[in-house]
């Protein structure tokens, strides 16, 4: 793959020196980290590597220990509230849908940080919410209770909050987790429309290595709170790197219908390296 | 087509300049409704029985400036110190167990199943059996003993720094158990006499109500309801998740807090004021959700049906072909249990 446009180049988040801790449990040390303005980035590694950690890290859910988060040339800590949530938005791993909460009601819930007492429901909150909806392709089921949709059209509606939320810079935390094969690539097809169309920069933490190299302009590959890797996924997906993360052998051969990386693991317990 | 036709769910909006007012018809229209039906229960109690004034009496009365009889004043004086402290305690326990559900995310999450009512009940027993009975001091007691034991109880749900929802209902269930034991056993430890005016309070009752008690849920509702009403929407995110509404912008910690105040206040000094009511605060909310059909704390509307279902409970109670003369809260305990039942199995089935 081509490397990225100078542009891009400039950092929308950047991680300088982070430590983190989760419950008092040291998930990270020292970690430094950009993510590329205009792009998909996903973040893989193995189990418990500390990358939902590093995600809510980057959105300020979760203060670090040392180090800092810079977004947009400003430390992350100097925002406001609301005014950080107009320029990222994150997109928990399991959110709760309120029971009897209705598509439409749940997705306009997401202008809360564009809203005030005096400023409850702009003609601009109405566009955005329709926009997602549509977006989102949940035009028909903006009266449906949310309880009442299946798995792949509750994530729809979830990142149609995110969208309608209007921020530049999203981060999805397995987005595709609990879903089938399809209803993951239709998730991740709108994810790279969001990039593509919208102009969203996105940071994802995907489980899946293949869907990783064919939807990410940029990998991050993390293993024990450490970042292994960092780069175009044509670049970084290697046999060695998969062995370094997941400890299992493979060759990696080019995807017949994307010509991106696609790891093909060695069948058997006995392939495993340790 | 760029817009969807069907976004009955959406609020419609009035914008003059650069605000914008968001009204949701429905849910506008419910709370209309209960205000006026609380209202019209309130006349009603005042207009029953022998001597009882009409509501043109009434009006003549205060409006038009006309003097009262001897006895309807006396009448007023009982009476309606009687009807407020009904609607305004009902309207305190609604709002109090709008916020606690929607904090827990739990239709049990309500301030008499997590013992902060049962906590109130023991502070102003305290009050009674050791100094005796006064309606101060039975208040200062209620206040002081739900704050307590919400102190108590938020401090242990509390784990890695942030407030676990089951573990506060969990938590609360469990301090509620071991206060009702404490105030069984304060009713038998203490002086006989004051025992017995214990053991009435603790019925929970509307009768001998005294402007002071009035005085004192009014105060409660005006104090601690506008608060909760204009963190309503917020209350409305936090109900998404923790991570979700941080990252939406709101204050999770502080409203969270704050929100607890509130209600505690609430909850407690209603129960000062009338002593411990039932149901109300776990049914009201419920209700008037069903009605409203909208997500999010029908505050508003929690307020106008507590306030309705203890005046009606009152007027039931009273009422002439029934003759039950039962305390309120004895009453609301009785339909309460049948509620709770329904609604487990309910849930069960669901």
């Amino acid at each position: 793959m081509t490397s990225l446009p100078p542009d891009t180049l400039i950092p929308t988040v950047q991680a300088h020196g982070l430590r983190l801790a989760n419950g008092g449990h040291l998930v990270c040390q020292g970690l430094d980290l950009a993510i590329p303005r205009g792009r998909i980035t996903v973040i893989v590694g193995p189990n418990a590597c500390g990358k939902s950690t590093l995600l809510r890290a980057l959105a300020r859910l979760l203060a670090p220990e040392a180090g800092q988060v810079v977004l947009d040339g400003k430390d992350i800590r100097r925002y406001g509230a609301r005014e950080l949530a107009t320029r990222l938005g994150l997109l928990p791993q399991s959110p709760l849908a309120p029971g009897g909460i209705r598509v439409a009601e749940l997705v306009a819930r997401g202008r809360h940080p564009h809203q005030s007492l005096w400023r409850q429901w702009s003609a601009e909150d109405e566009a955005a919410v329709r926009q997602a909806l549509i977006r989102t392709r949940l035009v028909e089921l903006a009266d449906r209770p949310v309880d009442a949709l299946s798995g792949g059209q509750r994530q729809r509606v979830w990142l149609a909050l995110a969208l309608a939320q209007d921020a530049p810079l999203m981060l999805l935390d397995e987005p595709t987790t609990y879903l089938d094969i399809a209803h993951q690539l239709d998730m991740l097809d709108l994810c790279r429309r969001l990039n593509r169309q919208d102009g969203k920069t996105l940071v994802m933490v995907l489980h899946d290595l293949n869907q990783a190299a064919r939807y990410a302009d940029h990998i991050v590959a993390m293993r024990a709170g450490a970042v292994e890797a960092v780069g175009p996924p044509a670049e970084i997906i290697e046999p060695e790197l998969v062995q370094r993360l997941f400890g299992i052998r493979s060759v990696v051969i080019p995807d017949p219908v994307t010509g991106s990386p696609l790891v093909v693991p060695m069948a058997g317990a006995d392939t495993h390296a340790d | 087509m760029s817009a969807p036709r069907n976004c009955a769910v959406l609020p419609i909006a009035w914008r003059p300049g650069r605000f914008s007012i968001a009204a949701r018809p429905r849910a506008a229209a419910a709370c209309a409704l209960l205000l006026l039906l609380a209202l019209v229960l309130g006349v009603a109690a005042l207009g029953m029985g022998r001597g009882g004034l009409t509501l043109a009496r009434i009006a003549e009365i205060w409006i038009g400036g006309q003097a009262a009889t001897a006895g309807e004043r006396l009448l007023l004086d009982i009476r309606l110190p009687r009807v407020l402290t009904g609607l305004f305690v009902g309207a305190a326990l609604g709002v109090s167990g709008a916020v606690f559900q929607s904090l827990s995310r739990n239709p049990l999450g309500s301030p008499d199943l997590i013992g902060f009512t049962t906590g109130a009940a023991t502070g102003a027993l305290l009050q009674i059996v050791l100094y005796g009975p006064s309606i101060t001091g039975a208040a200062l007691g209620a206040t002081a003993g739900g704050l307590l034991t919400a102190a108590v109880v938020w401090l242990l749900a509390r784990r890695h720094g942030r407030l676990g929802s089951q573990r506060l209902v969990l938590i609360g269930i469990g301090a509620g158990a071991m206060l009702h034991a404490v105030n069984g056993l304060l009713l038998a430890k203490g002086n006989l006499d004051n025992a017995i005016l214990a053991n009435l309070w603790l019925a929970g009752s509307l009768n001998a109500r005294a402007w002071t008690h009035a005085w004192l849920a009014i105060g409660a509702a005006v104090v601690f309801i506008p608060p909760v009403l204009l963190c309503a929407r917020r209350l409305a995110i936090l109900e998404m998740g923790d991570d979700l509404a941080s990252q939406l912008g709101v204050p999770v910690e502080g409203l969270r807090l704050g929100m607890v105040l509130c209600a505690v206040m609430l909850a407690s000094l209603a129960t000062g004021a009338a002593g411990p009511i039932a149901f109300i605060a776990l049914a009201a909310p419920q209700l008037a959700r069903r009605l409203l059909d909208a997500g999010g704390p029908p505050v508003l509307a929690s307020a106008a049906m507590g306030a309705c279902l203890v005046a009606a409970a009152d007027l039931l109670g009273q009422s002439q072909p029934l003759e039950l003369n039962l305390p309120i809260g004895k009453l609301t305990g009785l339909l309460g249990g049948i509620y709770l039942i329904w609604l487990l199995t309910r849930r069960r089935s669901a």
